[in-house]
């Protein structure tokens, strides 16, 4: 399939970038991923420079990969992240414009690398059990039922990789923050700091620049790990709590 | 380096009791002076991150470095299927003795008894601390912790979280560590790529960076260096390793003295998405959960093999009569179970007979039919349907099915585009872990005195061929529990070693080398990308390297990479700078250790004129085809020193007291 790119380049920070098209040619067995290899060996063999993007595992749990396909964060695909997002979704002829991550706290570093450190620290701010190393009781000492266990996973399952903050109209890091907050807020081990954690991971979440949320759910449908947006309702509830005083 | 002395330094006495007596004896370092002693953990998966973690929990000053944008991001994360721990709590028999017999057993009778012993006696310790940190582990009904079996055992002793074990262990382990970088006690330093070990009077004192966002050299210093930086496995180019995974730390170790052990081992993992072309540049696991369900077969026949390699017909058209189950028909007693490297070599010996099911000829099915069939019985009869129709009882089994693999099924099908619960899998082995590593003693020492190695970066506990799920267990047993002891050992007797400073000349000395071979990398200006010298390398070793191994080919394959290391420093290219943000720099530094580390892959390979574990040499097998140890000539660990002419063999014999040396059987 012969496809036309139309790919953000920018050469750092301070730089400013525009759209430039590449026409590659790809197979639609190859995933997106490689087809941006083609198109890199291709530049490389002209000794232009090559588009840089990031990426890693490759198989959709690093949360590293993060582009900004025809307009949506991972591409068109429900649940997918860009580098499981295959080449048959597209069409011989396709137009596809490749963007990077855009919110004002994941500044563009090159091309379509973002710079994402905010996201760490908001989990340094509390995003975490307190427990040290040998402290922890018999793992079988809390039985916890397993829809709860189940419903923690579904929270834990995210994967860092921002596209909730790219798809919002606000930048807004609600979903991710609120992902931490319901994964160990479900849990027994999670509940002592969980008003605590709360508030000061919302305090870090708007220190970084993230907007606010306006519940217009466009996080939870771009999300590669259909991470619901129920779970912010647990995390409005445990901050306000927070502010108030009630645990419950 | 002549007549180096590899003491394994094992605390004398009864191996069942060496580590509590360890642990009750061993040199301390008081609280007030961890508060000024520095430590350099490189690496933030598992090993690493567990160790940065619980070192700034005990107080030391710790600098821990990725080359990730972020901590979360290490190759840990992709671990599906779970983490061994001898809980015994299926009551079936397990306990510390047994998780340590099939950790031997597995690994051929090539790795340390003390080692070992001390990672299933820490195994348990593992699943409460994660559990604690909030790991959703799976659950049964009445809330305690599930189990389910893995390849190479008899006992059901793996936690698991879904097929995203990994995910979560290294989700709590991040969390864990940033609890610390909040508090001070840990500097994180992300984005930032080690290219070079500092040495002061012969002691691991610290690193050369290279910050990735500006390829600005940096000078790190500590009172030691502990290395947690994974295996080597993309020394093959297409494994189910991340892209960015590298032996670069280790290996730039190597060159600063060193020891790399026993580098040929390397686990070809048996269930993995076949290759489909050239472009590819990674392969995806299929974890080995899937074969506690899953059935192993080819077709019976050559001409029903071509039909489905030719599209003409498909894995169910195929009779019940007409499929060869070959790994319960070859080995009973552990049927589809049977560990990696047995399961591996069947799976080729299927596919060289030409009964492979891909068009490549390279693939065989993994199919779940029966179990969809048994699981939809039982959810009929647990509720109490008493004359379920077929659909139903496929219906139900899909949703028990989906359950327990449900990700992976779906992983499988966004890759393929094949839908696995009505059609069977297709799979073949790939490159997936090394057991080889950085040699260390039972500290986890090297023989560079203040460095270290955990994790999958060390040799030390899997032997020839690593189980299932116990790599997960041996990166946390490292980070959590044994180094945070046995580091102590060391720094003891720096508690009067003022901080190392950046000024001592040697770090001067260690930069400008890392300099000088930057700025020629790059002054190349060749015609070839690293990525080609990659794929060319990585095919080599495939051939000459990797399932099957004879020593004609090992000492082509050796030649052949001298000569591809040659041509790669004459016309590789690679765009830009030094000083910039250059991701082609990068890889280009990694394929040019590869390089080297290939060569000695080579070496050590031919040097074991044996069959052992995941090394499987053509000269040595029995009339059946299996594996034909030599005990009396190869019962040593290989550790190779590095150099350009000739890399040099060290040895360390291994003692067995506890356990008899057999013939690995999973008959």
């Amino acid at each position: 399939m012969k496809l036309t790119l139309k790919i953000w380049r920018q050469k750092g920070a301070d730089k400013k970038g525009q759209l430039e098209s590449y026409n590659v040619e790809a197979s639609e067995h190859m995933s997106f991923l490689e087809m941006m290899d083609v198109l890199n060996e291709e530049l490389i063999s002209k000794k232009e420079e090559p588009v840089a993007f990031e990426h890693d595992c490759r198989e959709g749990i690093c949360g590293t990969c993060n582009l900004v396909i025809n307009g949506r964060p991972h591409g068109p695909q429900q649940g997918t992240t860009t580098c499981q997002l295959h080449m048959r979704h597209f069409k011989d002829g396709d137009t596809i414009t490749v963007e990077p991550w855009r919110a004002k706290a994941f500044p563009v570093i090159k091309d379509l690398v973002v710079d994402r450190s905010s996201f760490d620290r908001i989990i340094q701010a509390g995003g975490y059990v307190s427990v040290n190393t040998g402290q922890a009781p018999d793992g079988n000492a809390i039985p916890i039922e397993k829809d709860t266990a189940l419903s923690a996973f579904d929270a834990a399952a995210c994967i860092g990789c921002g596209a909730c903050v790219a798809a919002c109209p606000n930048g807004s890091a609600m979903l991710f923050t609120s992902a931490k907050v319901a994964h160990l807020g479900k849990l027994p081990q999670g509940q002592v700091e969980h008003a605590a954690r709360s508030k000061s991971m919302v305090d870090q979440m708007d220190t970084e620049g993230f907007g606010n949320c306006s519940n217009t759910g466009a996080c939870e449908v771009e999300c590669p790990k259909e991470i619901s947006i129920n779970n912010i309702a647990m995390l409005n509830r445990s901050y306000l709590s927070s502010i108030f005083g009630s645990n419950k | 380096m002549a007549g180096i002395e590899l003491k394994s330094n094992v605390p004398a006495g009864e191996l069942k009791q060496k580590w509590s007596d360890f642990k009750g004896t061993m040199n301390l370092v008081a609280p007030n002076n961890k508060r000024r002693i520095e430590v350099i953990v490189v690496g933030t998966g598992l090993a690493g991150a567990s160790a940065a973690a619980t070192l700034g929990e005990l107080g030391y000053q710790v600098k821990a470095f990725t080359f990730h944008d972020s901590p979360r991001r290490a190759h840990s994360i992709a671990a599906q299927g779970g983490i061994n721990a001898a809980k015994n709590y299926q009551n079936d028999g397990d306990s510390t003795y047994r998780l340590f017999y099939d950790t031997i057993k597995g690994g051929d009778y090539r790795s340390r008894e003390a080692n070992v012993y001390r990672l299933a006696e820490v195994s348990a310790d593992i699943i409460d601390q994660c559990v604690a940190q909030g790991v959703p582990f799976a659950r049964e009904y009445g809330g305690l912790l599930a189990n389910r079996s893995f390849g190479g055992v008899q006992v059901s002793r793996t936690f698991y979280a879904r097929g995203q074990t990994g995910q979560q262990l290294l989700i709590g382990a991040y969390q864990a560590l940033s609890r610390q970088i909040s508090t001070g006690q840990v500097s994180m330093y992300n984005r930032h790529e080690m290219l070079d070990l500092v040495k002061i009077d012969g002691k691991a004192r610290g690193i050369i960076t290279r910050n990735l966002l500006t390829g600005k050299l940096e000078k790190h210093a500590a009172h030691c260096v502990v290395l947690a930086t994974g295996g080597y496995g993309n020394v093959f180019y297409l494994s189910t390793n991340a892209m960015g995974s590298n032996v670069s730390a280790a290996w730039r170790s190597v060159k600063r003295g060193a020891l790399m052990a026993n580098p040929c081992f390397t686990q070809i993992h048996p269930t993995c998405i076949p290759v489909s072309g050239d472009y590819q540049s990674k392969l995806t696991l299929m974890s080995e959960s899937l074969r506690n369900d899953g059935r192993v077969w080819v077709p019976i026949s050559q001409e029903d093999a071509a039909a489905i390699r030719e599209g003409r017909k498909k894995g169910n058209d195929i009779a019940e009569d007409d499929r060869d189950y070959y790994l319960e028909r070859r080995y009973p007693a552990f049927g589809n179970l049977v560990p990696r490297d047995v399961a591996s070599r069947a799976a080729k010996v299927a596919c060289d007979g030409g009964n492979g099911v891909a068009p490549t000829g390279l693939a065989v099915f993994l199919d779940f039919a029966s179990a969809i069939e048994r699981y939809g019985k039982a959810a009929a009869h647990s509720k109490n349907m008493t004359n379920p129709s077929a659909a139903e009882i496929t219906a139900m089994g899909k949703e028990v099915v989906e359950g327990k693999y449900g990700n992976l099924f779906e992983m499988y099908e966004k890759i393929t585009g094949e839908n696995p619960y009505e059609n069977p899998m297709k799979i073949y082995p790939a490159v997936h872990y090394t057991m080889g590593g950085l040699w260390v003693d039972y500290n986890l020492q090297t023989n560079v005195p203040g460095l270290f190695a955990l994790g999958e970066a060390n040799f030390s506990d899997h032997g020839a061929n690593r189980l299932g799920a116990s790599a997960l267990m041996q990166g946390l047993a490292d980070g959590y529990f044994v180094i945070p002891y046995t580091i102590g050992q060391f720094l003891s007797h720096e508690i009067r070693t003022p901080n190392i400073s950046t000024d001592a000349p040697e770090f001067a000395e260690v930069e400008k080398n890392v300099q000088d071979r930057l700025d020629q990398l790059i002054a190349i200006k060749g015609n070839q990308s690293v990525e080609s010298f990659h794929r060319r390398l990585g095919k080599i070793m495939w051939e000459y390297c990797g399932m099957s191994r004879n020593a004609d080919g090992l000492k082509k394959g050796r030649q052949m990479i001298r000569e591809l290391r040659e041509e790669f420093y004459k016309d590789v290219f690679i765009p830009g700078e030094v000083a910039e943000f250059n991701p082609e720099l990068e890889k280009a530094t990694k394929v040019a250790d590869f390089l080297e580390l290939g060569e000695v892959m080579m070496c050590d390979a031919l040097d074991r004129n044996e069959s052992c574990g995941g090394h499987f040499r053509e000269e040595y097998k029995s009339e059946e085809g299996e594996a034909q140890r030599n005990d009396k000539d190869y019962t040593y660990v290989s550790a190779w020193e590095w150099n350009e002419t000739e890399p040099i063999l060290h040895k360390e014999e291994l003692e067995f007291k506890n356990v008899e040396l057999k013939t690995r059987s999973y008959k």
